[in-house]
C-alpha cells in the first residue's frame, strides 16, 4: 500500500480551558473525527476525518468546539487549485469515480441573485398584507383552452388539479437516501400545511400512505416500490426523466443504506445497491413517453395529474413542448444547483444549466407555441429563499420544489457527504443510532416555520408590487430588471435591465 | 429623444365618466364634455377621448374603421390594405373643429367597410375574426397607421389634449349617442401621441379605464398566446382584449367574465355552495392569468351596453347613478351631478361589483 497523500480539509478546534471531556462529541460523531484517549483520559481528535457538519460544536455543552478550514496550502496556481490537485490524490488511490452529496457547489453565476423586483410609487399604490386579503393559493393540473359554462353552471369538469395553499412543494428525497423520520416529517408539514411532498424513488413506506392527499408519487427509472396500490395511494404521479443534479444519469442508493424497511419499500433484496438505468427502459424517444403518461392515467383511472420531471439542459424548451404534447400535465424542471443523495462529482459540477435560464425558456417557447396556459410548472434547483420563489414564479413558474431549503430547515448542515451514510443529523442515513436524532415533531415544526416564514415574506413582495394574488405574477416579467447581466442573458431571461 | 405609446410602458392616472340610455334614445354628446371636464384636474392635457354608440344609424351595418394616419404614404399603404380585404362603402376625412391647444394632429379618416367575402372564405374566419385580425395587422404592421375603432355603429373619437378640447374639436355635440363614454388621461409620460388616448376599441368593445394593473405582464403574455398584439403596452389594450376573448372568443355570460377579472377571495368562495364554488375555483385556475390585478376602475362599451368595474379591494373611484332611463358613472360623484343634480339613486359599487347597464332587449354585453 502506498503511501496516503491525502491531508485534512478541516481543524478541529479545541478550546482545552472550555473542554470537561464528557466525550458527547465522541458519540455524536459518526466520523469518529472524536475519540477518548483512555490512558491519557481526555478527549481527542483525528481531524481528518472531520467532515465539517457542525453536529459537535452545536452539541457540545461547554462550547469548547470550532471546525475550521485547515490551512495547508498548496503552493499559489490558478489552475492547478487545492481541489484538483486532491480528487488526483483521490482518484490515484481508490480508482473510483468521485462521489459527492448535495448541489454544485462551483461558483457559477446565481441568476436569481441577478434579477431586482419591482414595487408600487405614487402611480399606483402597494398592498399591506396586514390590512388587506393576499392570496398565495396555486392549482398545478392540465387547464381547458377555456371553459365551458351552461345555465350558471360548469358544463364540463376540470382535469385534476392540486390545489396548493402556497406554491411551494417539497421535492422528490427518496426513503433509503433520507431516513423514514425525515420522510415522515415531510409528509406531516405538507399535510398541515396544505402542500406537497414527493416520495422519490424510493417507494411509499406502509406509514406514509395516510398522507397520500398530500403526496406526489414518484416512478424513476428503477420502478423501485412502484405498484398499483402505490400509484393510487398519492395526489399525482412523477415519472422522473432526470435530476438537475445528474443529468442523464438514474440514482444510485448503496446497499449499506438497503436495511430492512428501505428492501421493503423498495421491494429489493436487503443490502443490494439500488442503481436505476440511466433512461427509463421502456422511454427511448418522446412517443415512449406519451405511453407512459397514459399508462399511468389508465392505471389511476384518469384522477391524477401525471408530472414529468427533467433536468435543465441544453435543449430544454424543445423537450418541455414534447413533454406537453405528450399528455404532461404538470412539467418539473430540475437546474444543475440541485441537491441529491449521491452523484459523480464531475457530472454534478459540469452537467446541465441554471434553472433560471431553463425556466425562463420554457415558459417562453411555450407562450410561442400557445400552450403555456394548458399545463404547468414547477421548478427547483436550488431555491434558496422567498424571493428567489417570486422571481421563479415573475419568470413563469407555477410553484417550486424545495429539498435542499426543507433539509436544512430540520437540520442538514450542507457538508455534501450524504452518499457516506452517515449523516450526524439523522437525515441522509439508515442507521438507527443517527435516524432517532430526528425528532419528526421538531422537524414538522421548523419546516411549518418556514413555509409561514415564506409566505410572510412572499405577501410582503407581492403586496410592494400592487399585486394581492400570486397568479398575477405568473410570467409577469415587467417586476423582474436583470443586473450585471449581458444583452443576451437578459434576453434569454425575457426581462429589462436595471434602469430601463 | 423620447420613445412613443407602445415602444415603452406607460403609466397613467386618469378620470372616466360614462351615461347611456337603457331604453337606447339617442341623445348628444354636450352632457359627456361637460361630465368629463368638471374632472379637469384628473387629466394633465396629455389625453383625452370619448366612445359612442348608435353614432351611425345610415350604416349600421357595416364596420366603422376609424383610422390615424402620421403621413400621406401611411395612409396609402393602409388604404391599399382596406381596398384588398374589404367592400368599403364609403370613406373621407371625420370634420373637426379647429381648437387651439389641440395640435399635431395626424390625417384622421373613417371608413365604413365590410370584409371581401372572398376573402373571408380564404380565411375561415367569421366576420368579427377576421376585422380582428386586420386591425392586429395594421396596428403592428403598418407603420404611422392605427385603427382608433372598428366596431358598427360607433366610434372613437381621441386626441392629445384635454378631453373637454377634444369634444370640442371632434365636434362631438353634433352627434347622438344612447351611450356615451370618456376618458381624461394623465400619463407620468409625454407619449404625445394621439393613439395613445383612450378609450382603447376593438370591435364593438371601448374600454375607458383609470388605474394602474399590476398584472399587467401576466395579462399581457397570455393574451398574446391567443394572438393578441399588445402593441401600445396599455393597460387599456390588454383589458379591451380580455373581455373581446371571454366575451366573444369563449362566449361565456358576464357575470362569469367578471369572476375572472375581478375574482372574489378564496375566503369568499368557501363560503359558496358547493355548485357555485366550482364554477368559481375553475374560473380562478383556468383564467388566472387574466386576473386584473392593481387598482382600476374601467367602464367597457358595447352595443348592448356597458360595465363599471372596479378592481377586487377597491383601490379607485368608481360612483353610478340612476335617473329614469339613464345610467351614470364616473370617477367622481360630481361629474354626476353636474349633467343629473338629482338621481334616483346614486351610489358607491363595491370592489369588484359590476354595474350592469344593459339595452332593453339585450341578454349579454
Amino acid at each position: 500500500m502506498s503511501l496516503d497523500y491525502s491531508t485534512s480539509e478541516f481543524t478541529i478546534d479545541r478550546d482545552r480551558d472550555r473542554c470537561i471531556d464528557c466525550q458527547v462529541c465522541v458519540r455524536q460523531c459518526a466520523n469518529e473525527a472524536h475519540y477518548y484517549d483512555e490512558e491519557e483520559q481526555k478527549v481527542c481528535s483525528d481531524e481528518h476525518k472531520c467532515v465539517n457538519c457542525h453536529r459537535c460544536v452545536t452539541l457540545c455543552p461547554t462550547r469548547a468546539l470550532s471546525i475550521k478550514k485547515h490551512e495547508l496550502e498548496f503552493r499559489a496556481n490558478a489552475n492547478w487549485t487545492e481541489n484538483a490537485i486532491k480528487d488526483i490524490y483521490k482518484q490515484a488511490a481508490t480508482g473510483g469515480i468521485l462521489l459527492t452529496g448535495m448541489g454544485n457547489d462551483r461558483p457559477y453565476p446565481i441568476y436569481w441573485d441577478h434579477m431586482l423586483l419591482n414595487a408600487s410609487q405614487v402611480t399606483n399604490p402597494s398592498i399591506d398584507p396586514l390590512r388587506e386579503p393576499m392570496e398565495l393559493k396555486t392549482f398545478l393540473g392540465r387547464k381547458p383552452e377555456f371553459l365551458k359554462v351552461e345555465n350558471g353552471k360548469l358544463a364540463e369538469k376540470l382535469p385534476p388539479q392540486l390545489e396548493l395553499e402556497i406554491p411551494i412543494m417539497f421535492s422528490a428525497m427518496s426513503f433509503g437516501s433520507i431516513s423514514l423520520n425525515t420522510c415522515k416529517s415531510m409528509a406531516q408539514a405538507a399535510s398541515e400545511n396544505g402542500i406537497m411532498y414527493n416520495t422519490g424513488e424510493g417507494g411509499l413506506h406502509r406509514d406514509l400512505y395516510k398522507y397520500g392527499r398530500n403526496t406526489i408519487v414518484q416512478v424513476a427509472s428503477g420502478r423501485f416500490g412502484v405498484h398499483p396500490g402505490y400509484l393510487n395511494a398519492g395526489a399525482a404521479i412523477e415519472i422522473k426523466i432526470g435530476q438537475g443534479a445528474k443529468p442523464g444519469i438514474g440514482g444510485h442508493l448503496p446497499g449499506e443504506k438497503v436495511e430492512a424497511e428501505v428492501s421493503l419499500t423498495r421491494m429489493i433484496p436487503q443490502g443490494s445497491d439500488a442503481i436505476s438505468p440511466a433512461p427509463h427502459h421502456d422511454i427511448y424517444s418522446i412517443e415512449d413517453l406519451r405511453q407512459l403518461i397514459f399508462a399511468l392515467k389508465e392505471a389511476t383511472n384518469y384522477t391524477k395529474p401525471i408530472s414529468v420531471k427533467i433536468a435543465a439542459v441544453h435543449n430544454i424548451a424543445a423537450i418541455c413542448s414534447g413533454i406537453a404534447r405528450a399528455g404532461a400535465d404538470i412539467i418539473a424542471i430540475d437546474g444543475y444547483r440541485g441537491g441529491t443523495g449521491a452523484a459523480p462529482t464531475r457530472i454534478r459540477d459540469n452537467v446541465g444549466i441554471p434553472v433560471e435560464l431553463a425556466l425562463a425558456a420554457v415558459d417562453t417557447r411555450l407562450r410561442d407555441e400557445g400552450i403555456r396556459n394548458q399545463i404547468s410548472i414547477v421548478c427547483g434547483g436550488s431555491v434558496r429563499n422567498s424571493a428567489d420563489i417570486i422571481k421563479a414564479i415573475a419568470l413563469g413558474a407555477d410553484a417550486v420544489y424545495i429539498a435542499s431549503s426543507a433539509l436544512l430547515a430540520m437540520g442538514c448542515h450542507m457538508c455534501q457527504k450524504c452518499y457516506t451514510g452517515k449523516c450526524n443529523w439523522g437525515i441522509a442515513t439508515q442507521d438507527p443510532n443517527l435516524t432517532k436524532r430526528l425528532n419528526p415533531e421538531i422537524a414538522v415544526k421548523r419546516l411549518t416555520n418556514l413555509l409561514h416564514a415564506w409566505s410572510h415574506e412572499m405577501k410582503e413582495m407581492l403586496g410592494g408590487m400592487g399585486i394581492n394574488a400570486i397568479e398575477s405574477l405568473r410570467g409577469n416579467r415587467h417586476m423582474l430588471r436583470g443586473i450585471g447581466l449581458s444583452d443576451r442573458e437578459l434576453n434569454i431571461l425575457g426581462i429589462s435591465a436595471a434602469g430601463e | 429623444m423620447l420613445q412613443r405609446e407602445g415602444e415603452v410602458r406607460i403609466p397613467s392616472g386618469c378620470a372616466i365618466s360614462g351615461i347611456m340610455n337603457k331604453k337606447g334614445k339617442t341623445f348628444s354628446g354636450v352632457d359627456i364634455i361637460r361630465s368629463i371636464s368638471l374632472m379637469h384636474d384628473r387629466s394633465n392635457g396629455l389625453g383625452g377621448g370619448f366612445a359612442a354608440y348608435g353614432i351611425y344609424p345610415e350604416y349600421k351595418d357595416l364596420y366603422a374603421i376609424h383610422m390615424f394616419f402620421d403621413d400621406k404614404n401611411a395612409k396609402d399603404t393602409a388604404e391599399h390594405f382596406l381596398n384588398e380585404h374589404f367592400d368599403v362603402e364609403i370613406g373621407g376625412k371625420i370634420p373637426v373643429r379647429k381648437v387651439p391647444s389641440i395640435v399635431n394632429a395626424p390625417i384622421i379618416w373613417r371608413y365604413f367597410l365590410n370584409p371581401r367575402k372572398d376573402k373571408i372564405m380564404e380565411s375561415e374566419l367569421n366576420e368579427d375574426e377576421f376585422v380582428v385580425r386586420c386591425v392586429m395587422n395594421i396596428n403592428t404592421n403598418m407603420p404611422g397607421a392605427f385603427v382608433v375603432s372598428s366596431g358598427k355603429n360607433m366610434g372613437a373619437f381621441k386626441a392629445v389634449g384635454y378631453p373637454e378640447d377634444v369634444g370640442e374639436y371632434y365636434m362631438l355635440d353634433t352627434y347622438k349617442a344612447y351611450i356615451w363614454t370618456a376618458h381624461g388621461r394623465f400619463p407620468t409620460n409625454t407619449p404625445g401621441w394621439w393613439g395613445g388616448a383612450h378609450p382603447f376599441t376593438l370591435l364593438d368593445w371601448s374600454v375607458v379605464h383609470n388605474g394602474e394593473i399590476s398584472s399587467y405582464g401576466a395579462n399581457a403574455r397570455y393574451l398574446e398566446m391567443f394572438g393578441y398584439k399588445c402593441t401600445l403596452q396599455t393597460d387599456t389594450e390588454a383589458i379591451t382584449y380580455i373581455f373581446d376573448l371571454l366575451l366573444r372568443r369563449h362566449k361565456l355570460p358576464l357575470d362569469v367574465v367578471i369572476t375572472a377579472v375581478a375574482s372574489p377571495f378564496w375566503s369568499e368562495i368557501e363560503r359558496m355552495t358547493p355548485e357555485k364554488q366550482e364554477l368559481v375555483k375553475a374560473v380562478r385556475a383556468v383564467y388566472s392569468s387574466l386576473l386584473i390585478n392593481g387598482p382600476f376602475s374601467i367602464i367597457l362599451g358595447s352595443r348592448n351596453g356597458i360595465v363599471a368595474l372596479n378592481d377586487r379591494i377597491k383601490l379607485r373611484s368608481l360612483v353610478a347613478a340612476t335617473k329614469g332611463d339613464y345610467l351614470y358613472v364616473a370617477s367622481e360623484e360630481s361629474s354626476i351631478r353636474e349633467v343629473c343634480a338629482e338621481p334616483d339613486r346614486l351610489w358607491a359599487p363595491r370592489g369588484g361589483e359590476p354595474v350592469i347597464g344593459m339595452l332593453e332587449g339585450a341578454d349579454n354585453i
